[in-house]
């Protein structure tokens, strides 16, 4: 547990320094902010800005900072050190994770001001699930790749696949066929029903699906390459 | 402390370390010299069981290499050339990293920083310090947990000679503190100064060790003494009873400048024993 909290306090120092991370976590919340103050438009659903950039935030966020900060530390072998002096590689990316949970729940709470308070409790439950599997497929891309190169250049496509789907899935209907068996497109239909009756039992069961498929890859791709 | 026997190792078929018998006791400085590629790197993973071995045994703490424990690897502190630091944090802050995971106070920081002489650099950014500067950083990490065995792989590699023997200071009061120092590099002068025992390592194969200067005396195959004198002319003489009448003479006339023995250094030892240079790959 001591070496859990070490590397989550090692990892919020770092994030006031390492502004591409800083800016992914603070984006979302701030755009929403903005634009649920500053536009308002006519036949504008309610909380438009907040479930769009809500879902856009669990697609990019968590991946890019979970992929970035693992692939990082591989590179520069700093990983390799933090091993040698006895921090185990799952206190290691539990570690990560809950820091990179904990901080996009943080921005989650601020994109949920704008709700009914009855609603807050469903919303962050909604936004902590789509985080997990984000940090999962994000720690998969970080493991898996060689350098923080690579693993942008893995990351990115699966990164605009997840976070731009679902708002393109608006305007396009064959968008939308295959958007829904990505997570993110489901989690976007519970935000904006706030009720998993928005998704019913298939999308209940492509969630599953992604859920396990993220868990399977990260397992995959820790049992092939470890943390070296 | 430290005891390998028949150790081997192969990666993708080829071999890089073959028939490697070690003993090194504590409180020592052992060196392990070898040009780049010779297996150095490979060895100190395997004996701190970041690697696995095909076969022989490793023993550290009398323990195999394999089963080391948490409480074992928090013994040993190891430099390797390669291992990075948090570039975005001050020297301070990479330092309570490690204080946090081996429990050492906080108070601790400062003093090591002071004894790899960054005292006055705490708050600098590692993102900013020298290559000189770097090492040092990396050295006081080692230090942070006080560690029984030091392993430095290369710890002076491409710093300049002040960095150097700001290091090797560092090295000797850790030594005389009674830590065991296990050393690779390939400067023999580096070697030389610091270590008790040396191996000279070749292609995954230990071909001779010894003290430095046991092992310089026992390749001295021309035994003779070279004589530099003031008019500049240089003479060489057997190292022997039949050139002490000269040898005094010369030296009461004062007409010697310099006078050597014709042990060969490190260096030559090793060329002689496989005919590469120690730092050919750096040429």
């Amino acid at each position: 547990m001591k070496n859990i909290l070490t590397i989550i306090k090692k990892q919020i120092k770092d994030t006031l320094k390492n502004k591409p991370v800083l800016i992914q976590f603070i984006m979302f919340p701030a755009m929403t902010l903005i634009m649920e103050n500053a536009i308002k438009l006519k036949d504008m659903p309610d909380l438009f800005f907040t479930k769009l950039f809500a879902v856009m935030y669990i697609g990019m966020a968590p991946l890019t900072a979970s992929a970035s900060i693992i692939s990082e530390e591989k590179e520069k072998n700093t990983l390799r050190v933090l091993m040698m002096a006895g921090v185990r590689p799952w206190e290691y990316l539990t570690g990560v994770a809950a820091y990179i949970w904990i901080l996009c729940m943080a921005g989650a709470g601020i994109m949920a001001v704008g709700l009914d308070a009855k609603d807050v409790p469903f919303f962050m439950l909604v936004m902590g699930v789509g985080f997990i599997i984000s940090i999962l497929i994000g720690a998969f891309v970080g493991i898996f790749a060689k350098n923080q190169m690579v693993s942008t250049s893995l990351m990115m496509p699966v990164m605009m696949i997840l976070s731009f789907s679902p708002m393109l899935a608006m305007f396009n209907d064959k968008i939308e066929k295959a958007a829904r068996f990505v997570y993110t497109q489901q989690l976007r239909q519970t935000v904006d029903h706030m009720s998993f009756d928005g998704i019913g039992n298939s999308g209940a069961l492509i969630l599953a699906v992604n859920a396990a498929a993220a868990l399977v890859l990260f397992f995959i791709a820790f049992k092939k390459k470890g943390l070296e | 402390m430290i005891r390998c026997r028949g150790v081997e190792k192969s990666f993708s078929g080829k071999k890089v370390l073959s028939g490697i018998d070690m003993d090194i006791p504590e409180g020592k400085i052992f060196g392990l010299l070898g040009p780049s590629g010779a297996g150095k790197t490979t060895l100190i993973r395997i004996i701190t069981g970041q690697l696995g071995y095909d076969a022989g045994s490793v023993n550290i703490f009398d323990r195999e290499a394999r089963e080391l424990t948490r409480d074992d690897n928090k013994k040993i502190g190891i430099m390797m050339d390669d291992f990075g630091v948090y570039e975005r944090f001050s020297c301070r802050d990479n330092l309570k990293v490690f204080a946090d995971i081996y429990g050492t106070p906080y108070g601790k920081i400062d003093e090591t920083l002071e004894l790899v002489g960054l005292g006055d650099a705490a708050k600098k950014s590692a993102s900013d310090l020298s290559k000189g500067m770097r090492a040092r950083l990396q050295l006081a990490r080692v230090f942070m947990h006080s560690p029984e065995i030091l392993f430095l792989d290369e710890p002076t590699s491409g710093l300049d000679p002040r960095s150097q023997k700001a290091i090797h200071r560092i090295i000797l009061d850790k030594k005389k503190e009674g830590r065991t120092i296990f050393l690779t590099t390939h400067n023999m002068e580096e070697a030389h100064a610091l270590c008790d025992t040396v191996a000279l390592l070749n292609e995954g194969h230990i071909v001779d060790t010894g003290a430095p200067d046991e092992l310089c005396r026992k390749y001295d195959h021309k035994k003779t003494i070279s004589i530099h004198l003031r008019s500049g002319e240089s003479i060489e003489l057997a190292c022997g009873a039949e050139s002490a009448e000269r040898i005094g003479e010369l030296m009461k006339s004062g007409s010697v400048e310099t006078i050597h023995s014709s042990e060969p250094n490190l260096e030559t030892v090793f060329l002689e024993l496989t005919g590469k240079k120690l730092e050919e790959d750096d040429k």
